[in-house]
């Protein structure tokens, strides 16, 4: 009796086992795996999808704690990966055999593949892309067309910006620097630092806060408690639809332009599901749908066709050619560079 | 006694492990992790470096001190109001209003300190409810943005940790014998002397462990100074976050961390000693 009693249990066991479906473990933003393009993936495949949202930094500290595991994809951005791979090895070199390349913009997928590269092998795939620029209420500041502007007494106590490497660099560009071209040289870069600084301390009085996440930036922009804002795109276009005096708009300095991406993390143990995934979301109708709900611009080569028309109008109604040109594009940033810009946001924010 | 040995062994080894594994054997690491740092050539090395940093970089120990004031600060004001709450819930209250009141104080921490925050910047921010009616009444003509200020984060951290007050000071307070007051009233004492003399001095023991409690949260909290401090509101925990998330300096955040740690202690070991207490007889 006993004998049979371990039997069923261990029948049971095994097919517990069998039938326990495979999972995909995502390490992504908010927005970028809309629920129904996962439903349709978990019919197509069988695989569950688990998300866990998450930003940059906080992807980078907890892929480092667990020394790549826990994940079987990521989503960092593309300027954070190279630095951050050579010294932690937190992600695995991408088989690109794997990925299909003709679903992605050509330029693009080269684009990130030479930004990635570390010791030869590149990390990542883009997966979608946008920029930091301003969101700005024109009933109530008409003229703001430059990252000046967030610094701009005129517009005091009604300016909110995120305390974080972004504003460093845009303030940076209002002062007439050009910070990308002083990665390289340390010492340069750590006096335009200063300079950013004080300009950014001097300024306290224009700022209503620091905003923290998007959803409240949003709320208080809604609210016309704030009229000039550093934001990304995707969230200007969002009160667009609620409030047509309110657009994103790239400041005459150029916009900030970002590439999210696709990378795998060093001890993912899905690596198939990743692949899958990948191929998956970059197919032109889901790339179109994520597009059309987020609002973000992907890599997907015709997700155009997908995305709904009001969303490509407000591609057209922002950048315009000239203004796509003047994009600056985050080259990948070295880490040391991170420590000294930590410091000074930290410096920032004690200032009274 | 043999067997009495084996049982302690078997009920006291999850609680040693618990202990063991989750809170000593990370703090080591953390610990060593503190003392090592890069040097110019980007090797990991033993260093003091990261303990220096806080004592030559000025908005480093200019943060602690402000956000160790700021505590004490919380802490006195949760004290003044915890103590006529707690005194009436013990003392002057009916039995089954006792329940409910204790009940009333309970029920804001069901939910999550963020969604009591966001209740708050609801009711305080410029286009919020408190400025909506004050328009409507006529009061102000302009609506003042109330939030994003240190008097807004230290009332929302007092609102944080009022429930950690007053449970210990209504414990200690249900001790007092009832007659020694009405006892002082007899013998014409006023309502001041009663309360120097007799309630405080019973009470000690409760307002110490509250007072410990209430510095240690306000202390370690992230959530409050963050959302509803304003521009030059950075917290302690914040730099700590910080120096572990944005910079991924690991080192620099585990010797803040123990710094924190450190010098709490330092806090808390000179409030017993200036009131003449020990840890044990609070604690008990």
């Amino acid at each position: 009796m006993k004998k049979i009693l371990v039997l069923v249990l261990m029948a049971m066991f095994a097919f517990a086992g069998a039938a326990h479906a495979e999972t995909l473990k995502l390490l992504t933003w908010k927005g970028y795996a809309p629920q129904k393009l996962i439903d349709t993936f978990e019919k197509e495949t069988g695989i569950k999808v688990e998300v866990t949202f998450s930003n940059n930094e906080e992807m980078i500290a907890k892929l480092r704690a667990t020394r790549g595991a826990g994940f079987d994809l990521a989503q960092p951005s593309q300027d954070r990966i190279s630095s951050v791979q050579e010294k932690y090895k937190i992600y695995k070199a991408l088989d690109y055999s794997k990925i299909k390349s003709d679903l992605f913009i050509p330029s693009m997928l080269a684009a990130v593949k030479k930004n990635t590269v570390v010791k030869g092998k590149s990390y990542a795939v883009p997966f979608c892309w946008g920029t930091s620029g301003l969101i700005v209420n024109s009933d109530k500041a008409p003229e703001v067309d430059s990252w000046k502007d967030l610094l701009n007494s005129k517009y005091a106590g009604r300016v909110s910006y995120r305390l974080k490497r972004p504003i460093l660099i845009a303030t940076a560009f209002a002062l007439g620097y050009d910070p990308f071209a002083l990665y390289s040289d340390i010492p340069a870069y750590k006096a335009m630092l200063d300079k950013v600084a004080d300009a950014l301390i001097k300024a306290k009085p224009v700022v209503k806060n620091y905003w923290a996440n998007g959803d409240s930036l949003l709320e208080s922009m809604r609210s016309e408690e704030v009229f000039v804002a550093m934001a990304w795109d995707a969230g200007g276009w969002k009160l667009h639809g609620d409030n047509k005096a309110i657009d994103f708009k790239a400041p005459k300095e150029g916009a900030l332009g970002w590439i999210d991406t696709f990378a795998i993390p060093a001890k993912a143990k899905n690596v198939d599901a990743a692949y899958k995934w990948i191929n998956f979301i970059m197919k032109p109708e889901n790339a179109g749908y994520f597009s059309s709900q987020e609002k973000y611009a992907t890599a997907s080569k015709d997700a155009l066709k997908f995305t709904a028309t009001s969303v490509a109008a407000n591609f057209a109604r922002s950048f315009p050619q000239e203004t796509i040109d003047n994009i600056k594009w985050y080259p990948p940033v070295p880490a040391i560079l991170e420590r000294l810009e930590g410091k000074i946001l930290d410096k920032v924010k004690a200032a009274n | 006694m043999k067997r009495s040995r084996l049982a302690f062994w078997i009920f006291f080894a999850p609680v040693f492990l618990w202990l063991f594994l989750l809170i000593v054997l990370p703090h080591l690491e953390l610990l060593t992790m503190s003392f090592m740092g890069e040097n110019d050539y980007g090797d990991t090395v033993w260093t003091l470096n990261n303990y220096m940093n806080f004592f030559n970089e000025p908005v480093y120990w200019y943060t602690f001190v402000r956000t160790a004031m700021f505590a004490i600060l919380t802490t006195f004001i949760t004290f003044l109001l915890a103590m006529p709450v707690s005194f009436y819930i013990a003392k002057l209250a009916r039995t089954k209003v006792q329940g409910a009141l204790m009940i009333m104080l309970l029920l804001p921490f069901w939910v999550s300190e963020l969604v009591r925050i966001y209740g708050w910047m609801i009711l305080l921010r410029e286009s919020g409810v408190l400025n909506y009616f004050m328009l409507q009444l006529g009061i102000i003509d302009k609506p003042i943005e109330m939030l994003y200020n240190d008097a807004s984060m230290i009332m929302g951290l007092v609102y944080t940790s009022m429930l950690f007050m007053i449970v210990p000071l209504v414990s200690v307070m249900e001790s007092l014998d009832d007659s020694l007051i009405e006892a002082a009233h007899d013998l014409g004492a006023g309502s001041f002397a009663i309360w120097r003399t007799i309630i405080l001095p019973h009470c000690k023991p409760g307002i110490t462990s509250g007072s410990i409690v209430v510095f240690m949260l306000a202390l370690g909290n992230y959530l409050t100074p963050n959302l509803m401090g304003g521009k030059n509101s950075l917290w302690f925990t914040e730099q700590i976050y910080n120096q572990f998330i944005a910079s991924f300096n690991w080192n620099q955040g585990a010797a803040f961390g123990f710094l924190l740690l450190l010098l709490s202690s330092l806090i808390i070991w000179v409030g017993l000693k200036l009131t003449g207490q020990k840890l044990g007889e609070v604690a008990s």
